[in-house]
């Protein structure tokens, strides 16, 4: 065959963690050996993570999926003619038809795993920078008020306003503004970010030159965790490329706005994901939390007004801008507008990332796209946002994930990360847990998180050995930490330690070891 | 590399014009020795114009930043909620009967150091480890006795 077929093989971490280099060598060599021209592609992940390494051959039909491919299948692959679509046990039909893809909405994670994360030819070619070259003729004023009305709420967790933080920003007279990007995703359970940043960075990378447009910032700054090593990676390459092409540097895009970005790694402290606490690390501090006011919009990044916004909520921001403010709000419920790229994880079957508008369920989120769990026993338990958030049982799963909803039965929606666990899981177990994270990630600057997690830890040590009298103790020092913490790592530990305690009780009454034995 | 005074040097004179450049100092000496030496502290202090005792605290502050050379294969094992669901606890169970091996410490011939990490960012294909940078999923105990043993991790190798 003269004609060279496209195969995509993910490069994103979670396919390589699974052999995606391995299957795409033993590709490339078994083409080579039969003489059959194609091209290897590596795109991000389509986020079906239980399929990985999902490889994709583009076809007159459009792209088929194979998966979960490993090199020893690659000589089968071949034999079945899987570059025109043959029939194969590993064939999943049509990528876009597998309805754990097919069901989603995806406007944030439109590109992921479809492009070449790193083609500028193929970021422009699927919309990119309509949203920059849009943000570069309007106002400041008409940019905020865009973002305002979108509905947009900040995806690290907390769920403020967007359009409110930037147009404190706007109003901020400095004579240096920054744009930082909180992509310090700690929470167990979540990889949007990661995957966002290895699937499409040149997203990220428009996100924040239309904030720098919007409120007269001209530097921003990506605060990455040092525990993505290939997102690092591939930031750098595309912050590169952009700057190269000019679409970041002294005239954006070819307009008058100047905008530049450099990526920092922290250094494997859960704290910095606390947008003062990532400003101190920035400055080359220890992460000490800082008091609030003054907010960081007014006196953040070396005491300049400052936008600090998670990966997610900058990376809508592209789409927001190209397609409206009203068709983004038009999807969601309630204040929670627009959609919600959630991460499926744990004991779970089929777990990936489901880009979804606000109001769907956790049942339909673990049953229908989960498929249930991982290991076939029962569902015990989802703890949704992260350690930060409360442990549900099967009875609140028809909660649908909105950010008021959440809240009404005492949980918190975070950054959209689900860990399933099944019936084999302690919750005992897991609130001594919440203590014990907290203990060794507070920044020790407040009295209720530095000593009241640790306290905590040795108190859940004296439940979990029979004593149910201290669990009174526990419920006080909750309140305590809830009331008297200075930001939401010791303000929020209480949650799954709480939850824990409410939802399933029978973990913490547990007969004194003693008398057991009897 | 052992550590050199002189290239340490380099490094910091390399690194200080950034703002905030102690993150990336700590870093690139972390990259380039394996670790960062105490001594340092008054040369980054002195370049920074910071006080020592504020460079020490970052060094100390950040989980990153070992203060002595690790063994010559790094495992960091996942230990967050989404792998405790797969069973983490378990492997940290089995490095410690089956192999002697302490999490959080380098065994005492050098070859390896586990180190606990929280969320690797692989939370629906855990438990999940860092094997010398390399990201491994579904990580069993098959896995980490290869590892144990000096053999690759590679399961899908040969």
């Amino acid at each position: 065959m003269s004609t060279s077929i496209k195969i995509y093989v993910p490069r994103d971490a979670a396919a390589l963690s699974v052999g995606a280099n391995r299957v795409a060598t033993a590709l490339a060599n078994e083409a080579k050996k039969r003489g059959q021209a194609v091209e290897i592609i590596r795109n991000g992940s389509r986020g079906m993570l239980w399929l990985e390494p999902l490889v994709e051959v583009e076809t007159a039909k459009g792209r088929v999926a194979f998966g979960p491919v490993t090199p020893k299948d690659v000589a089968s692959l071949f034999d079945a003619n899987f570059l025109t679509g043959g029939a194969h046990a590993l064939n999943l039909g049509l990528t876009e038809e597998i309805p754990f893809f097919k069901n989603q909405e995806r406007l944030t994670f439109a590109r992921v795993g479809v492009i070449d994360p790193l083609s500028l030819d193929d970021y422009i070619t699927h919309g990119g920078f309509a949203g920059l070259k849009k943000a570069v003729t309007m106002t400041g004023a008409a940019i905020v008020q865009e973002v305002a009305d979108s509905g947009l709420r900040g995806r690290g967790g907390a769920g403020f306003p967007t359009g409110i933080k930037w147009k404190t920003v706007l109003g901020a007279e400095a004579d240096q503004k920054y744009i930082v990007c909180n992509a310090d995703e700690g929470d167990s359970g979540t990889f949007a970010d990661r995957m966002l940043m290895e699937g499409d960075p040149f997203t990220l990378i428009e996100g924040m030159a239309i904030a720098g447009v919007a409120v007269g910032a001209t530097k921003g700054f990506i605060y990455l965790r040092s525990e993505y090593p290939h997102a690092y990676q591939t930031l750098l390459e595309a912050i590169r490329t952009a700057r190269a092409a000019r679409w970041l540097g002294p005239a954006i895009g070819g307009s008058n706005y100047a905008f530049d970005l450099e990526v920092r790694l922290g250094a494997g402290a859960y704290i910095c994901g606390e947008e003062t606490s990532l400003l101190e690390s920035l400055e080359g501090k220890r992460a000490i939390v800082r008091a609030k006011p003054p907010l960081p919009a007014l006196k953040g990044l070396f005491g300049k007004p400052t936008i600090v916004n998670n990966v997610m909520s900058l990376a809508t921001i592209p789409w927001i801008l190209a397609n409206g403010a009203k068709a983004y709000a038009d999807f969601g419920m309630g204040r929670s507008r627009g959609t919600l790229p959630i991460q499926l994880a744990g004991n779970i079957k089929q777990g990936g990332l489901i880009e979804k508008a606000f109001g769907v369920s956790l049942r339909e989120i673990i049953e229908t796209y989960g498929g249930g769990t991982h290991s076939g026993r029962s569902f015990r338990a989802v703890q949704v946002g992260g350690p930060l958030g409360a442990y549900f049982p099967e009875s609140l799963l028809d909660t649908p994930m909105d950010y008021e909803a959440m809240a009404a039965k005492k949980g918190l929606l975070g950054h959209g990360g689900m860990v399933v666990f099944d019936d084999t899981v302690d919750l005992a177990q897991q609130a001594r847990f919440a203590f014990e994270f907290c203990a060794k990630e507070s920044c020790g600057k407040c009295t209720p998180c530095r000593i009241g997690a640790t306290r905590g830890v040795e108190t859940m040590d004296k439940v979990i050995a029979g004593d149910t009298s201290k669990l009174a103790l526990i419920d006080d020092l909750c309140h305590l930490m809830t009331d008297a913490s200075l930001c939401a790592m010791g303000g929020l530990t209480p949650v799954p330690v709480m939850s824990a305690m409410t939802h399933f009780p029978d973990d913490f009454n547990r007969a004194p070891k003693r008398m057991a034995a009897e | 590399m052992s550590w050199d005074d002189a290239v340490a040097s380099s490094i910091v004179n390399e690194y200080k014009h950034l703002a905030g450049a102690t993150l990336p100092i700590l870093h690139a000496l972390q990259e380039n020795f394996g670790y960062v030496d105490k001594r340092v502290v008054p040369l980054i202090a002195d370049a920074l114009n910071m006080s020592k005792a504020e460079i020490f605290g970052a060094i100390t502050f950040y989980h990153d930043f070992r203060h002595e050379p690790a063994g010559q294969t790094v495992v960091k094992l996942c230990r967050a909620e989404a792998c405790q669901s797969m069973g983490c606890e378990s492997l940290v169970a089995h490095l410690k009967d089956a192999h002697g091996v302490e999490i959080n410490a380098t065994t005492p011939d050098g070859r390896l150091t586990v180190e606990t990490v929280y969320c690797l960012g692989n939370c629906a294909l855990g438990p999940a480890a860092l094997i010398d940078g390399e990201l491994v999923g579904r990580v069993d105990e098959d896995l980490l006795d290869a590892v144990c043993k000096g053999q690759s991790h590679d399961r899908m190798a040969g």
